[in-house]
């Protein structure tokens, strides 16, 4: 076996190994038999194209920063107690630092001493005068903390929204984080984006907090508030009730939540803490007896039920005059943990199922006539000639859907677009060679001679007028989104294979008529 | 079967003067056409919420835009996109974020309530928030730059620093050609025709590559002193055969692309469509005559 025999097997080879992988894809939705020797997988259609939602999402960091700042104030208030400084005021100012009103200026000492030894990751910032007297010193939390703050934050919100999507049941969703803060969410075939953005976008906190009875509601929601209580209210009636700040229990320490029906046939969810929080839940009931627990979710009261007995086994319900749609949903981000922070919805595209089928539908019936007709040119102008090179078309197109389902690339509708281009410019290195290969033989040169020439000649113009191409397409998949990402993949793996088809299949071939077949003429 | 005869040769370079004259007069008058009347950006860049819908029956353009204002959005744009049969619509207001939400919601109710359930079809929802837009103005402009920078470098490591001036200029050519186009049809600047002004920045240059690089050869065989000019048109005349095969078969499928594609895939398929022609112009008229113009080493000549 010679040389050229050999590189004609390997070519063969590189053919049937794309066909194989080109297969499951080309079959569409129909099934492919058990026996079926190659890899199953067919190229991921884009959201575009399937219809969907796409989301990117911005988790509010600040947030979280600020909502631990306000856990360590109250430590802090705890402490400056026990420690006896002497604080007339003290709150979370920006949500990255505190401040403290010291009635005596001379106490600060003492408080810098407690912040260093306790609160390593506060930092002095300032101080200044405040009324009556007092000095008001500012302590903000270190970069270093506010950064983990947040890196946290983005990690537990990318958790949660998984485990969210997960029980609400798409299939194929795609979940990444990008850059600092945000998330960028893929579901493919959700009919029904209100629902989703509610399931993913609710922070869901859920918490347990006593109702301080000993003073009126309605005189502290006018402003005359007992310390360490604060106002909250009901969420349908907006009544206000005085709740101790402290929560005695929050969603973290839930193990399942489920929907169930009441005797009236409304829905409710019951919930299941896990063994400690059963346990604190039972401690807090005994201590707490004819007293009222407030459940509240996002700040909002949904009921303030009277604790009648201990309660053991920890578990509890929450009630709210749900819809069943309602409920349900509720439950799925109750059993996936709420948001460290909230979130906001920076960027939205919903395709429609309608759209998505229209777009495949039409992408293809493009690429079909687009291809024929390209088909036809080449035979007619170019003769035998024509017909190798649209056999390396044809080739062209199955090896560029063989390489997009190997490596998992989707298809989007600008990448159809792409594979159309695609068969636009890679019939360009055929007309190329063909076109030096009739000038060769214009010259006077034997059928050989000119094919060889033709190719080696043309050779430069090829390669330097492909990159080109590739050099803007890979700018576009560095700086593109999405479906023009897509758009800019299928063009590149198109323009590479091109390269392969034209120069090294079409070569063969032609090669193989003049020298073996010793044809005395190219039909060109 | 031959386009051009075989040996045939055209003075191109004698008449590039008259072409360029026509090019700035053409460029000029987009400028001033983009300055005038705005190029319209979609959401993409400018933030806001984009309902696109499909009517079965025949609404017009006025119609659809006094239901808008009676339905609380009187700045709403409206757009017909994809062929005139398609009886497809863009409905973009500047609202984003949760009131963009609701702006969706109501138009989508109000369009149903007003036409009639059965005859709206929502085809899709985008929202893109303002922060988000800034980024991708700022990506889409800085692609743009980018991919013309790298290509720059390329040719004049390839061929010569002449040479990538004229490249360049002709690929500026045709991108300002093309935003022209879209100045002048009002259609919607998205990201997808960025892609589209990226893939004919590619594909014109493709063609100017083809060229130059049949440009480098003849100047290698001549010997002793020769004329670049008589070199470039004999170039162009060589490969123009070439040159109308490519861009014709370009042409046939971005034009199939842009007759049965559908409404997503249109305006990227009239900017490619704008653009081959531009291509291939810019090509034989701004990137060769540079070349000619500028001073420079003899091409192609060792180093």
């Amino acid at each position: 076996m010679d040389k050229f025999q050999v590189k004609g097997l390997l070519i063969l080879a590189v053919l049937i190994v794309g066909v194989v992988f080109a297969v499951p894809s080309f079959m569409g939705s129909s099934e492919l038999s058990e026996g079926y020797p190659g890899p199953k997988q067919k190229i991921r259609l884009g959201l575009d194209l399937q219809g969907g939602i796409h989301l990117v999402l911005q988790v509010v960091t600040e947030k979280a920063v600020e909502s631990r700042m306000n856990s360590v104030l109250n430590d802090l208030k705890n402490e400056m107690i026990n420690e006896k400084i002497h604080y007339s005021k003290a709150m979370v100012d920006t949500p990255e630092t505190v401040q403290v009103s010291l009635r005596v200026s001379e106490e600060q000492d003492e408080l810098d001493k407690l912040i260093q030894d306790k609160y390593q990751y506060l930092k002095y910032a300032n101080k200044s005068s405040g009324p009556e007297g007092s000095t008001v010193v500012t302590y903000r939390i270190s970069p270093q903390e506010a950064e983990s703050i947040k890196k946290q934050a983005v990690e537990q919100a990318l958790e949660t929204i998984r485990n969210r999507v997960d029980q609400y049941g798409v299939s194929e969703p795609s979940i990444i984080p990008q850059g600092a803060d945000r998330i960028v969410l893929q579901l493919p075939g959700v009919s029904d984006p209100e629902r989703a953005k509610k399931i993913i976008g609710k922070t869901a906190l859920l918490e347990f907090k006593l109702v301080d009875e000993g003073a009126s509601s309605a005189d502290a929601a006018s402003g005359n508030v007992p310390a360490g209580d604060y106002v909250a209210y009901m969420k349908d009636s907006n009544q206000p009730v005085l709740l101790k700040q402290q929560a005695v229990l929050t969603g973290a320490s839930l193990e399942d939540a489920r929907v169930k029906i009441d005797q009236y046939n409304e829905p409710y969810i019951s919930i299941a803490f896990n063994r400690e929080g059963g346990r604190i839940f039972e401690q807090v009931t005994t201590e707490n007896v004819g007293k009222q627990l407030a459940i509240l979710l996002d700040g909002k009261v949904y009921s303030t039920p009277v604790i009648r007995d201990a309660i053991s086994g920890g578990k509890a319900i929450i009630e709210g005059r749900f819809t069943m749609e309602e409920a349900k949903d509720l439950a799925v981000v109750l059993r996936a943990g709420s948001l460290p922070a909230p979130v906001t919805i920076l960027e939205e595209r919903t395709v429609g199922p309608s759209l998505g089928q229209d777009s495949i539908q039409k992408g293809i019936i493009a690429c079909l006539v687009g291809g024929v007709l390209v088909i036809i040119f080449m035979l007619v102008y170019y003769k035998l000639s024509g017909l190798i090179a649209n056999l390396a078309l044809v080739f062209n197109v199955v090896l560029m859907v063989a390489t997009m389902a190997a490596i998992g690339s989707v298809l989007t509708l600008p990448g159809l677009a792409g594979f159309v281009l695609t068969i636009g410019m890679a019939v360009d290195a055929n007309v190329l060679v063909f076109e030096r290969i009739r000038e060769e033989l214009r010259l006077g040169r034997t059928p050989k001679m000119a094919v060889e020439m033709g190719y080696k000649n043309a050779f430069s113009a090829i390669f330097d007028s492909n990159l080109t191409t590739v050099i803007a397409a890979l700018v576009l998949i560095q700086f593109g989104t999405g479906p023009v990402r897509g758009f800019a993949m299928s063009l590149t793996i198109g323009l590479v294979w091109s390269m392969f088809t034209a120069l090294v299949l079409c070569k063969w071939i032609q090669e193989w008529l003049v020298t073996y077949r010793n044809t005395d003429h190219v039909s060109i | 079967m031959e386009i051009i005869r075989p040996g045939f040769y055209f003075d191109f370079m004698k008449y590039s003067k008259y072409a360029i004259a026509l090019s700035l007069v053409l460029i000029v008058a987009c400028i001033v056409w983009m300055f005038a009347k705005g190029l319209n950006y979609g959401i993409d860049f400018t933030g806001g919420t984009e309902v696109q819908v499909a009517f079965t029956n025949d609404i017009k353009t006025d119609s659809l835009r006094s239901t808008m204002g009676t339905l609380g959005f009187p700045n709403a744009v409206i757009q017909s996109i994809g062929l005139a049969g398609d009886r497809e619509f863009l409905v973009r207001t500047p609202t984003e974020g949760d009131t963009g939400y609701a702006a969706a919601k109501k138009i989508e109710d109000g369009l149903k309530t007003t036409y009639g359930k059965e005859k709206v079809d929502i085809r899709g929802v985008n929202m893109v928030g303002g922060a988000v837009s800034k980024e991708l103005k700022y990506k889409g402009f800085m692609s743009l730059l980018i991919a013309n920078g790298l290509l720059l470098i390329y040719i004049w490591f390839r061929f010569q620093f002449k040479y990538s001036i004229g490249a360049i200029l002709a690929l500026v050519h045709d991108v300002l050609i093309t935003l022209g186009f879209f100045a002048f049809t009002g259609k919607e600047i998205s990201l997808t025709v960025i892609a589209a002004l990226l893939t004919l920045i590619g594909f014109s240059l493709n063609d100017t590559v083809v060229i130059y690089d049949r440009i480098r050869e003849n100047v290698k065989k001549a010997s002793g002193d020769y004329d670049l000019r008589n070199i470039i048109s004999g170039s162009i005349s060589q490969t123009l055969s070439r040159t109308f095969l490519t861009s014709l078969t370009v042409f046939t499928v971005v034009l199939c692309l842009f007759l049965f594609g559908g409404s997503v895939i249109h305006d990227f398929a009239f900017a490619m469509l704008v653009g081959v022609i531009s291509g291939v112009y810019s090509t034989v008229f701004i990137a060769s005559p540079v070349v000619l113009a500028l001073p420079g080493v003899r091409p192609g000549a060792k180093k």
